[in-house]
């Protein structure tokens, strides 16, 4: 019986739709067990009501935001560990800036980290992993000097507000800003020549670089669209939450990467679905608000975390053995 | 004879030329450190810069090890801070049972790596994502025992542990209580500083010179050869991972000796993670595998500290000091990268 299921759902996937598909499946299982335990609880099922999922999808729009950024530089195979403090500066720069020119200032931020990254791994060739790392540092401390280690006093505008927080027919501006992102980010990656070379230089960099593919200005590219969404990332969550505070990008890098990964893109680059990602954050959201719903305390929620990353990925994000 | 001595020095430090910088820097800024400071050249300036230091520099040699194969472990400070809070358990009472204690917590160290080992070998999940993940299970685990920071360590230990090696001689009671005149000389060493070495010594130095240690070198320079020579590929990472955690452990049962307590801080197990990595690559060890070694990284460790250590002497701004780190760790990453431009073929630079 399990046999005849599998025959029909998983196994005719391609190797990267299964991902999506299984985790697609364990979404549901989370409403699910979600909704037993509400109903056995209060009586009441309102994790399958559209205010519930909405207000979720707002949620998740930040991170879905981020982890769209974290999967170009991950197709890459590279890293950017940079992504917190670029968050929070882009938060603090737009409250600082203020009026018409809060979102645009934030957007500059941005691209400059996205340079600086792309360039020390680009031309420095230092691993991803460190630089970005240091830049992080820098870029904290720079807000840490500018800011004098506090949350700023200034106030997200009226813009950073409308799109973050308010609501146009029920449905949260933020969520239209993810759609929006995603759905530049599709077409980039499956029509344009740039989106193909990025899962060249993944697959072999080598490669790519012989077969005339601009390494050097695609993976820049890569790095300063995650470091830009990034910071988008960081406008929208400061008009979400009225102002910019310390460390408030902080809680979102691993949980981006593993969105990037649940969703089945490979973490040595090359190969994944950008759909996957999107499956990926909203997993990541529904299981955090299913298991405070739940009342697990914060250790019982970072096992069953770790738990689910490992066991969606020895289903289907095995590596092969070096035998050569 | 003393020629070929000569060139073979002369040789092993070319080849090792990350970490002799290393070494060489340290050298420089804490002797400045030392000429700055009001009161430079102590025994009890070295005792405070040891404790500081010893934590992350076994979290430096724990990361070290899956480094050198190529990989990356993002739950060192999560093991540590399970050990850390474990130990805030165990380490209360007195006699043998802190004994028991500390074998019980390095040991929860050593399998925490190997639970790590096995995800990465049989469950071939890249290591950098699965310990991801390992690293969310074992921060739960330490929520659990410690919800809230708190516990007690036997006030003994803590004192014998965190001053120097006279003050050691005189708790346990050993050379006269520290007062034998041959003592005298080696009395006001740091205890942190001597353990550091003798777990460099007793542990990295055989398994670097072990066939799984060479394993572990050989599969960080090229996997697929390594198997085609019929080395344990398996085994060597499992021994990698293994001996990471131990390290962690350690480092976890310094930290509760030290601190006196227990405490789950998920933001400082994730500082300290990223801070090991720092401290690895800027002693020397290449983030691609291979290539580096333990000892290393304790002097990146110690460049990292120091750093931050010479902020205090010269009246730096506390605001401007995270900034500077940034900076510094930038500029060693930088400088160590210039090499590539004596490339003359582009595809040298793909690996």
């Amino acid at each position: 019986m399990i046999d005849m299921i599998k025959k029909f759902s998983f196994s005719r996937l391609s190797r990267d739709d299964k991902p999506i598909a299984i985790a697609a499946t364990f979404i549901l299982v989370i409403l699910i067990a979600g909704t037993i335990y509400t109903l056995d609880r209060f009586g009441s099922a309102p994790l399958f009501s559209p205010t519930y999922l909405v207000q979720q999808l707002q949620i998740g729009s930040f991170l879905g935001i981020v982890a769209a950024g974290m999967m170009l530089v991950i197709l890459i195979s590279q890293i950017d560990l940079s992504v917190p403090w670029t968050l929070a500066a882009g938060a603090m720069t737009a409250t600082a800036v203020g009026g018409e020119w809060a979102l645009p200032a934030a957007l500059v931020v941005g691209l400059l980290v996205g340079t600086v990254n792309g360039l020390g791994v680009a031309y420095l060739r230092i691993p991803s992993m460190i630089f970005t790392l240091g830049v992080n540092a820098v870029m904290r401390g720079l807000m840490v000097a500018q800011t004098g280690g506090f949350a700023p006093q200034t106030k997200a505008t009226d813009l950073m507000r409308y799109i973050a927080a308010e609501r146009t027919l029920g449905i949260p501006h933020a969520i239209f800003v993810w759609l929006a992102v995603s759905i530049l980010l599709v077409i980039m990656l499956r029509r344009t020549s740039f989106g193909r070379s990025i899962y060249a230089i993944g697959n072999k960099e080598a490669a790519a670089y012989l077969s005339g593919v601009p390494t050097k200005r695609v993976t820049i590219i890569a790095f300063i669209l995650c470091s830009v969404l990034a910071s988008l990332a960081g406008v929208l969550l400061a008009g979400y939450s009225t102002k910019a505070y310390q460390g408030m990008g902080d809680a979102y890098v691993l949980p981006a990467i593993a969105a990037v990964v649940i969703g089945g893109t490979n973490i040595l680059g090359g190969r994944g679905r950008y759909l996957g990602t999107v499956v990926g954050v909203i997993l990541i959201v529904l299981l955090n608000s299913v298991l405070s719903i739940m009342e697990m305390p914060e250790a019982g929620r970072q096992i069953i975390y770790g738990l689910v990353i490992i066991s969606m990925l020895l289903v289907y994000g095995r590596g092969e053995k070096a035998t050569s | 004879m003393s020629a070929t001595k000569q060139s073979d020095l002369g040789l092993r430090i070319r080849q090792n030329m990350g970490f002799s910088i290393a070494v060489l820097l340290f050298v420089i800024v804490y002797f400045l450190y030392h000429l700055a400071h009001p009161k430079g050249f102590s025994s009890q300036v070295l005792v405070q810069n040891s404790n500081e230091v010893f934590s992350l520099a076994m979290l430096a040699m724990a990361q070290t090890v899956p480094v050198l194969l190529g990989g990356l472990d993002l739950s060192v400070g999560a093991v540590m801070t399970l050990v850390d809070c474990l130990a805030s358990h165990l380490l209360e009472g007195a006699g043998p049972s802190v004994g028991f204690g500390i074998i019980a917590c390095l040991f929860a160290g050593a399998l925490a790596g190997f639970v790590n080992g096995c995800v990465v070998v049989f469950g071939r999940i890249q290591p950098i994502i699965a310990t991801l993940a390992t690293g969310a299970v074992y921060m739960g685990l330490a929520l659990f025992l410690r919800p809230i920071p708190g516990g007690k360590i036997n006030e003994d230990i803590n004192w014998a542990m965190t001053n120097a090696l006279g003050d050691f001689a005189e708790t346990v009671g050993i050379f006269e209580d520290g007062k034998a005149a041959w003592f005298q000389p080696i009395a006001g060493v740091p205890t942190a500083l001597v353990l550091l070495i003798i777990v460099a010594l007793v542990t990295w130095v055989p398994f670097r010179r072990s066939v799984t240690g060479r394993t572990v070198y050989a599969i960080g320079s090229a996997e697929g050869a390594a198997f085609m020579s019929g080395l344990n590929i398996a085994g060597g990472k499992l021994a990698a991972f293994t001996l990471a955690g131990l390290f962690a452990g350690i480092g976890g049962i310094f930290m509760a000796i030290q601190t006196s307590s227990g405490n789950a801080d998920i933001p400082m197990a994730g500082a300290y993670t990223l801070s090991s990595i720092a401290s690895v690559v800027i002693g020397g060890t290449s983030l691609l595998g291979g290539t580096g070694g333990a000892i290393g990284s304790i002097f990146g460790t110690l460049i990292l500290k120091v750093i931050s250590f010479n902020f205090r002497v010269f009246d730096i701004a506390p605001l401007l000091q995270p900034l500077f780190e940034g900076l510094v760790l930038l500029a060693a990453v930088s400088l160590g990268a210039l090499s590539i431009l004596r490339v003359k073929n582009q595809l040298e630079l793909f690996r």
